[in-house]
């Protein structure tokens, strides 16, 4: 592998977990909580984790199913609109990073550094716009505003309709959304460059281009739902655009396919314990049909395979939580490869195949009190290229924080948030040695 | 120590301290909040920690229906300090039983704010009902009844529906609830509870569901015992058991959803009530 291949490696993948973190929506929604006269803490065990009586509101469309769910029962002036955004500090380390030894000297002999920095920051500033339209017909739009270069995107903007035929078996969702995961990144409790994503659903094999699907991001599409009345089963199947969520049908003409089958069950006095299996199917282009030398959006061409497979678990013991995800997945040799199908592929090219472990455990001493572990970790079981080292871009990531929220109410939302994530890489560096990057964040995260 | 012995033994002792204090405080009483009096039992205590969590925005920190969304909220939420509670099993004037209340939080109340909270464990619904109940001295100081019996329901005929019609004219229903069950009586807009706020009475005409269940025997236990703290009073000494499922299948005939009472009614080609006519016959035969 081409040293330059392992440092973009690093570039992007922290770029991806830097535009995740960034990124995030439907998160904690107090418009919901003015509506209905409920604290926070009501659907949510610490904003924004839900807690079983949040998941089963929203799996019931944003509907607590008395009655009052129209908006025909608000008063004129309300708005379901919330807002959210974080103002921070935060403290980046970038280890093992090629640097020209004379700085603007781009002909000087490459060396290694670690690159330090820090300063005040902002998260994007997320609307939050989500109810009902009418009784068991829902929506969420939620235009999201980036930080740096002030461009306004559409995190979420879906319809679902709700109950269909009078169960909750059947409930139908369309637009740009999130998938039923088994760990929502969009309500996630770490923001920082290296913990504010799941390599679950971000990690790329080394040697691959881009992040052709990231699994945690909003995608275009429609998703199939439904739920036992207890919430204690649950099922979602959604069929998606190939465009990994963007906007203009710009890449090819097929689609993903996404599953997900959960049982609930209460183990006495422990609480709601969770088992779950998911997967995803999909397809990408290989190459575009070109005008002048340059691709046509929406003309891929060559399309191959990925797939991401998991099981996991929930396990409650009182206020302690823990979640563990087992993920395989796989792509194509031609995905990984960039490689046009049907064109020869580079000596030793193979679909890299990896498994990827995801414990998160949380502390909920009280709703104003929450604590936060994550350990994550890849393990490649194929490379891209034969010839790479077997541990090639061998990940772990180790997370820790806690978030103090002052007030509990149903007005507005108000956290504290202190957070220290570092991540290995196997082998990435230029000289190929392992990279660490290392994040600490803290701020004020609130919404109203 | 090297990088990765560091981060083990951190994740060690993070896992081992989170562990512990869980399963001692599972084991045990805290809520996570200050507990405001001494002498709670374990299950109060679990108990006010889930009231601070879900219930005290509309019930308030001291129970009194007095929490932050109070002012906004129609019906009014209950005020747990007068231990008086509208869904009972038992007869007017007494306490619930526990499971009354336990009942109440998992049906939710509908018409209202208060949601159901099925999806909440029933631990955690037991140790609710135990801390609502610390609010009020008439817990200490009286017993809950026995639950009122409720014969099995009788079978549905021309007869009793229009039997019914005659104790809802006879017990004069129509005053509050109108001679269609629309909630619009003579009496309706000068409805007030216990707390001289003004109340509507129940509107049959588009709605299926009971604030207290949505059965035949809900609808048959909620004018035996009444509605404590609403004008809503007990029938159960004015009406015969018989009488009273005469009345449960009229009412149903007054209710949007398709039934084998409102079919019936078609039938017979039923009219609301005039409540100047005289009173027909009554007619006893073929129940």
């Amino acid at each position: 592998m081409l040293p330059h291949s392992r440092r973009t490696f690093a570039v992007r993948l922290l770029l991806a977990f830097l535009l995740a973190a960034l990124t995030r929506d439907a998160s904690a929604i107090p418009a919901f909580a003015r509506k209905y006269g409920l604290p926070c803490s009501a659907c949510h065990e610490a904003w924004p984790k839900l807690n079983s009586f949040g998941q089963t509101f929203k799996d019931n469309g944003y509907q607590l199913m008395n009655d009052r769910d129209a908006p025909i029962w608000q008063n004129p002036s309300y708005w379901p609109v919330a807002m959210r955004i974080t103002p921070h500090w935060h403290y980046e380390s970038q280890g093992r990073q090629t640097i020209d030894s004379i700085p603007g000297d781009a002909t000087s002999p490459p060396i290694e550094k670690t690159i330090k920095t820090s300063g005040f920051d902002l998260t994007g500033i997320d609307i939050l716009a989500g109810g009902t339209l009418a009784k068991n017909i829902s929506f969420l739009l939620v235009p999201s505003i980036d930080p740096g270069d002030g461009t306004v995107g559409f995190e979420s903007a879906n319809i679902r309709l709700d109950n269909l035929v009078g169960t909750p078996w059947l409930n139908f969702k369309f637009g740009k959304e999130e998938l039923d995961l088994p760990l929502s990144e969009k309500r996630m409790m770490t923001f920082s460059n290296v913990g504010g994503a799941y390599e679950l659903y971000h990690f790329v094999p080394v040697g691959e281009p881009d992040e052709f699907f990231s699994f945690g991001e909003n995608q275009l599409g429609v998703e199939l739902m439904g739920h036992s009345l207890n919430d204690h089963t649950r099922y979602a199947f959604s069929v998606i655009s190939s465009t990994n969520g963007e906007l203009g049908l710009i890449g090819g003409r097929t689609y993903d396919y996404y599953g997900h089958l959960s049982q609930g069950f209460m183990a006495g006095k422990l609480g709601l314990q969770r088992v779950g299996v998911y997967g995803l199917v999909g397809e990408r282009p290989t190459f575009f049909l070109t005008s002048g030398g340059d691709p046509i959006a929406g003309s891929g061409r060559g399309n191959r395979s990925f797939y991401r497979a998991g099981v996991y678990g929930s396990l409650y013991i009182g206020k302690f939580d823990l979640t563990a995800v087992y993920q395989r997945a796989q792509d194509n040799v031609f995905l990984a490869n960039a490689v046009s199908a049907g064109t020869p592929l580079p000596l030793g090219a193979q679909g890299p195949q990896w498994n990827t472990g995801t414990f998160e455990a949380h502390y909920t001493y009280s709703p104003k009190l929450f604590f936060i572990g994550r350990y994550e970790l890849v393990r490649m079981a194929k490379q891209a290229l034969a010839a790479n080292p077997g541990d090639l871009g061998n990940t772990d990531v180790f997370t820790i924080g806690y978030r103090y929220y002052p007030f509990m109410h149903s007005r507005a939302g108000f956290a504290w948030h202190q957070e220290f994530a570092t991540m290995r890489i196997k082998g990435t560096s230029g000289t190929g040695l392992d990279q660490r990057n290392s994040s600490y964040f803290m701020g004020f995260d609130f919404a109203f | 120590m090297q990088t990765r012995q560091r981060v083990s033994l951190l994740l060690t002792i993070f896992v081992a301290t989170v562990l512990g204090t869980s399963v001692a405080q599972n084991a045990g009483t805290s809520s996570g909040y200050p507990t405001p009096k001494d002498g709670f039992s374990a299950s109060e205590q679990r108990g006010h920690g889930l009231y601070l969590r879900y219930c005290v925005g509309c019930h308030g920190v001291l129970g009194d229906g007095e929490g932050e969304n109070a002012p906004y909220i129609d019906p009014k939420p209950r005020n747990f300090t007068l231990g008086q509670f509208k869904c009972r099993s038992t007869p007017t004037g007494t306490l619930p039983t526990h499971e009354d209340l336990v009942d109440t939080l998992r049906r939710g109340i509908t018409n209202s704010n208060m949601p159901s909270w099925r999806p909440l464990s029933d631990e955690n619904r037991e140790d609710l009902v135990a801390y609502i109940k610390t609010f009020s001295p008439r817990w200490k100081s009286d017993k809950p009844s026995e639950p009122i019996h409720i014969p099995a329901e009788p079978e549905i005929t021309a007869d009793r529906i229009k039997a019914g019609e005659a104790v809802f004219r006879k017990l004069e229903c129509w005053k509050c609830h109108g001679v269609e069950g629309r909630g619009n009586g003579p009496s309706a807009d000068t409805l007030q509870d216990d707390q001289n706020r003004p109340i509507k009475p129940f509107d049959f005409h588009d709605q299926t569901r009971f604030k207290c269940g949505t059965t035949d025997r809900d609808l048959y236990r909620i004018f035996m015992t009444g509605l404590d703290g609403t004008p809503m009073p007990s029938f159960a000494d004015n009406v015969k058991p018989d009488e009273a499922w005469d009345l449960v299948f009229y009412l149903r005939t007054l209710q949007p959803m398709n039934s084998k009472e409102k079919q019936i009614a078609k039938q017979l080609g039923m009219k609301p009530i005039n409540p100047n006519a005289a009173p027909a016959p009554a007619q006893t035969e073929n129940k």
